[in-house]
């Protein structure tokens, strides 16, 4: 069980703002932090971590202090398998060696064996991490993190790097063996759907504060469904088309064509950031 | 003719010696600059950096007046330890570790700086001490930068005349390096001689330069 309840001073893009957060986690439980970046996410995972220092406020993991007013325990005896988002792997040693080096006494050979096993990096253990590609680092990262037998793993942002289907497949990965060692884990995230899948728990975190926890489905979903679309979009073109207008919006990535009145195209122009407003009485699902 | 090779065997006797002791004090000081946030990291670079800029002369003048045995540091060091540093081989030595340093801490400190925090961070999280991450983890990531300041230190050293000059005179086998007995050979108008060291120190610098090219170009290919 580890409970958590600290304050510190960050500096974010719109000034100063304090990180004040009261967390307890279970044993073996699997919880999201999610916010945009640079809401204190990460500082959060660094101060549990033992990477950076709280101001003030108390850890306590499993019955022990890890920080409170007189106690800092250093970070190498916090056993924590901290998994960075540019996975920092040691480009000097081979993916067997990085996995070796993790270990906290030299004895434990099998459980790399396993670890490369379960993995499936037996073809990559001689290879540098320079030569492998960003799925394969990320699967040695998680293994090295692992291999240290850690009893709390802190995710940043794992998948950040990884395109969408390396991620999917990685996702499951963390998945069964987070079940497999029932470890503790948090991750650090901005992507719903990854929250989705992987935990119980998540914690939505704006300017340093815990503002929503619950449910993913609970947090994410009922409670703001509203059977409306709304996107932003910015107008690319105005034409007219008879009796009414033709406006061509940019959608994220979308180029998009609706009609619009003349009421409503008087006041905007080309270039002009708009909101697009949808009722959804008939979508279409199609898997992809 | 024959040549005599002691002030040669001195030079690089004096090259050896130093960057030996470069290699055990620079490289631990110039990780200790590269993640210290002290308040006088700023003066401590700039001492470090000033043979780069200062006139040998100035340097070599007040060891000089430091070393001399009516000083008090010459004084202890001569009766504490017993080592006479004017006009010595010893004095040399402690004067080119000065006069070297920036070219030994320069090249080291920017391997460790381009090395991600996240590096050294990973190895904390693994339990490993700070002294284990640098030997195992930081050390054989900057190799290029290694090689560089071990050459450019013993290069450098090779290359010394004013500091020599000023604290070290002209004592055959005990301070008589190669530039000094070229300077000398010269005024006494032994072109010959002078010549023979002169082209000797020149194919020895250049080839430690191009083999240290060389070598960083394939370091850099193999890791990437």
């Amino acid at each position: 069980m580890i409970e958590l309840d600290l304050k510190k001073k960050l500096l974010g893009a719109q000034g100063e703002f304090t990180l004040d957060v009261r967390l307890r986690i279970e044993p073996g439980e699997f919880v999201t932090l999610f916010g945009e970046s640079g809401a204190g996410k990460t500082t959060l995972l660094r101060c549990l971590a033992g990477l950076a220092e709280p101001d003030a406020g108390s850890i306590r993991v499993n019955g022990i202090t890890w920080f409170d007013q007189h106690t800092r325990l250093p970070v190498q005896q916090r056993r924590v398998g901290y998994m960075f988002q540019d996975y920092a792997l040691f480009p000097n040693m081979s993916v067997r060696g990085n996995l070796e080096f993790a270990q906290r006494k030299r004895a434990n050979c099998q459980r790399v064996i396993e670890l490369i096993e379960m993995m499936a990096l037996g073809e990559l253990q001689q290879r540098k991490p320079a030569t492998l590609s960003g799925g394969q680092q990320q699967r040695v990262a998680l293994a090295r993190a692992l291999a240290a037998e850690p009893q709390l793993l802190l995710l940043d942002e794992p998948f950040s790097a990884l395109d969408h289907e390396t991620r999917l497949r990685l996702q499951d990965e963390v998945l069964r063996l987070q079940r497999h060692f029932g470890i503790t884990t948090v991750m650090v995230s901005h992507d719903v759907s990854e929250v989705y899948r992987l935990s119980r728990r998540v914690l939505v975190v704006e300017q340093g504060c815990i503002v929503r926890a619950g449910q993913p489905a609970e947090v994410f979903g009922a409670g703001q469904a509203s059977g409306k679309f709304t996107f932003a979009g910015e107008v690319l073109a105005i034409e007219a088309a008879d009796v009414v207008y033709a406006v061509t919006l940019l959608v994220g990535n979308q180029i998009v064509r609706v009609i619009a009145s003349a009421d409503e195209v008087q006041r905007i122009k080309i270039g002009d950031r708009v909101m697009l407003l949808s009722k959804a009485f008939n979508p279409m699902l199609v898997p992809v | 003719m024959t040549y005599d090779w002691q002030p040669l065997l001195l030079t690089f006797k004096l090259a050896a010696v130093t960057t030996f002791i470069l290699c055990l004090i620079g490289i631990p000081f110039a990780w200790w600059l590269s993640q210290t946030r002290t308040r006088i990291k700023p003066v401590l670079e700039t001492l470090v950096s000033m043979p780069l800029v200062l006139p040998p002369s100035v340097l070599g003048f007040y060891l000089l007046l430091a070393f001399s045995p009516t000083s008090w540091f010459g004084h202890f060091m001569d009766q504490a330890v017993g080592l006479k540093l004017a006009f010595s081989f010893e004095g040399l030595v402690l004067a080119s570790v000065l006069f070297s340093l920036p070219f030994m801490v320069h090249p080291v400190q920017a391997g460790f700086q381009s090395l991600p925090a996240s590096l050294a961070e990973a190895s904390y999280t693994l339990g490993k001490t700070r002294w284990q991450t640098f030997l195992y983890v930081l050390l054989p990531n900057i190799k290029p930068s290694l090689l560089s300041g071990i050459v450019l230190a013993f290069a450098h050293t090779i290359g010394e005349f004013g500091v020599v000059l000023m604290i070290g005179g002209n004592l055959p086998g005990e301070t008589r390096v190669a530039s000094i007995a070229i300077y000398d050979e010269v005024e006494s108008l032994n072109y010959a001689a002078a010549n023979f060291y002169a082209m000797v120190l020149f194919a020895v610098c250049f080839s430690i330069l191009l083999t240290v090219y060389l070598v960083n170009k394939r370091m850099v290919r193999s890791e990437w």
